[in-house]
């Protein structure tokens, strides 16, 4: 039993870094990437100093707060995929293709399949994508850096986001097997997450009601949660409170994704030949 | 007992149509329906036919992709629905088609990631590695992203890819589409190989006869989801309304040749074709042409197994 777990283990590996891999042959793509993302962090830092000098303490964060906060809006929002690029566009692809069936024929769980491919796409983005414009976003406007405590939990919340989000992807990829096309849910998704994952706005500053429930909802671990661990505003057991809602959620997501998986094969046709 | 046992198979799609603004019907299509056949360890079966036949239909529920709505079906022991991924690891499928290959990965990477999917030993990986790569001709290629071969190339490492695992059965969705002649036969070459060596039971849908004919012993013939024809290509070609040819080769220019049990359906100068039924022999024929005749020379015409399976389909 543990020498099968390990070679599970062992395969999952291998997938995770295959999948690293794959993404690191497009340097370019990644160096635009970079640009992008700190160009949009000095934007968005600018309007939120703007902001901030109205409000000087708006959701309860000080100015140099918010300016990290959307500094680690930007090193997120590839490493979680948010709105795209995640291994759940290959899924979708393969079903409206109908190559979804070589998948099926392996002796491997889909589900671990693609979520193994999502980490290890995750973590070249996490180390690349991240990390640069945080640098860069450092170095201009100063951030603020996390307690060793906070570093720590700010890491297992941004794995616990990457598998978050893709459960969540996975959900509206999975989509594709009645639809046929999951364009429309992926649009659909991109909007509410890059509103309710704190990307726009730290969900803090969203009136009371809306508020509560934007940080009870799965989006909220994708930027919100790691932020807000990384700013110190979680600690001692309310860290763990937040980690473990993360958890719940990524538990109850991929369950969901399992049991429509199981769904899809049992009640719809693989497209095609 | 059958490497494969199907008895009644049966799969129904719904399909749903709109008719008006909201109302909506449904139509039931049978794609599969009471399909039985049983294939033995080391046979090599031709599923052949027409589009929409239910051919694929029934390869997933074979491989356990697709859950049939009536009937059974059995296969090396398991049920394949319940039982896909246990049954993953005892059967390749190829398709045509699609690649089970990774695209951005060196063939080399691809067979490695699938060691580790089947959990293969490693000296049956190394060995079937040695053996497909060395037969498939894949030597130069292991370091070529999948995405820079050409089709014979990725067709290639797809059948090696597909049998490292030691597959007892092995599905082959159209393998030759697509590929030149020479490739085809390269390919025909090694599956024969592949049964005879290894007894690897096959089972291949085509649209190439010539595959058929160069690899399969028994032809199941299916058309609206029901097997019309079962049993080997020789019989194949006595079945239904197929005919086959005695061409004659007269001394002299003559008149129709007139003679019981054929029918002649073309004349050009001296030379005549007379068609017979398929099932008949040709011998009393050839006698009574011979002893009326003149005849310079004489040849037989098997009926092209393209007009025999084109007459199964008439239903």
């Amino acid at each position: 039993m543990s020498g099968a777990f390990h070679a599970q283990l062992s395969l999952y590996a291998a997938i995770a870094t295959r999948s690293f891999r794959r993404y690191s042959t497009y340097t370019a793509a990644t160096l635009a990437g970079i640009f992008t993302n700190s160009v949009f962090g000095i934007i968005l830092s600018f309007a939120y100093l703007a902001l901030w000098e109205q409000n000087p303490s708006a959701g309860g964060y000080g100015a140099e707060q918010a300016v990290t906060f959307v500094w680690i809006g930007q090193a997120l929002l590839m490493t979680i995929a948010l709105w795209s690029g995640g291994s759940t566009d290959d899924l979708a692809e393969r079903i409206r293709t109908g190559d979804i069936a070589v998948d099926l024929y392996r002796p491997v769980s889909v589900l671990g399949w693609y979520l193994a491919a999502d980490l290890g796409r995750g973590l070249y983005h996490f180390a690349t994508r991240g990390v640069a414009p945080t640098i860069v976003g450092a170095l201009l406007f100063g951030l603020v850096l996390p307690s060793p405590a906070g570093a720590a939990g700010f890491l297992v919340s941004v794995a616990l986001a990457v598998v978050v989000s893709f459960a969540v992807r996975f959900l509206f990829a999975a989509s594709a097997f009645w639809l046929l096309d999951a364009t429309g849910p992926r649009v659909l998704l991109s909007v509410l997450a890059t509103f309710f994952s704190g990307l726009t706005l730290p969900l803090n500053l969203f009136p009371d009601g809306l508020r509560q429930v934007a940080l009870a909802l799965p989006f909220a671990s994708y930027v919100q949660t790691p932020a807000d661990i990384w700013l110190g505003r979680h600690s001692g057991p309310d860290l763990l409170a937040a980690i473990g809602l993360q958890v719940a959620w990524a538990v109850l997501l991929l369950g969901a994704c399992a049991l429509v998986l199981r769904a899809a094969t049992r009640k719809v046709v693989v497209q095609g030949g | 007992m059958s490497l494969i046992e199907v008895r009644d198979l049966s799969r129904e799609f719904t399909i749903r149509k709109r008719v008006g603004v909201v109302r909506r019907t449904s139509v039931v299509k049978r794609a599969v329906h009471d399909l039985s056949f049983e294939i033995d360890a080391g046979e090599m079966v031709g599923y052949i036919g027409p589009n929409g036949a239910g051919k694929s239909t029934t390869i997933k529920m074979l491989t356990g992709i697709l859950v049939p709505s009536g009937g059974s079906a059995i296969v090396a022991g398991l049920e394949p629905a319940r039982q896909r991924r246990e049954l993953a690891r005892r059967i390749g499928v190829v398709f045509g088609q699609r690649t089970s290959l990774w695209w951005d990965l060196p063939l080399r990477d691809s067979f490695e990631l699938l060691r580790r999917i089947y959990r293969i030993p490693d000296q049956t990986f190394q060995r079937n590695l040695d053996d497909h790569v060395a037969l498939l001709d894949l030597g130069d290629l292991m370091d070529t992203p999948v995405r820079q071969l050409s089709l014979g190339q990725r067709m290639r490492g797809d059948i090696a890819a597909a049998l490292l695992h030691d597959p007892e059965i092995l599905y082959l969705d159209e393998p030759t589409i697509g590929l030149d002649v020479i490739s085809k036969g390269r390919l025909r070459e090694f599956l024969r190989a592949l049964n005879h060596e290894r007894g690897t039971t096959l089972m291949l849908t085509t649209h190439d006869l010539q595959d058929i004919e160069a690899l399969c012993d028994r032809v199941i013939v299916i058309d609206h989801g029901t097997a019309v024809f079962d049993g080997p290509l020789s019989s194949l070609r006595l079945n239904g309304d197929a005919s086959r040819t005695l061409v004659v080769d007269l001394v002299d220019e003559a008149p129709a040749i007139s003679v019981e049990g054929a029918q002649v359906v073309k004349v050009e100068g001296p030379r005549q074709w007379l068609s017979f039924p398929a099932g008949a022999s040709a011998a009393p024929l050839v006698a009574q042409v011979a002893a009326a005749y003149d005849v310079a020379d004489l040849s037989i015409h098997e009926p092209a197994i393209e007009d025999v399976i084109r007459t199964l389909y008439g239903g």
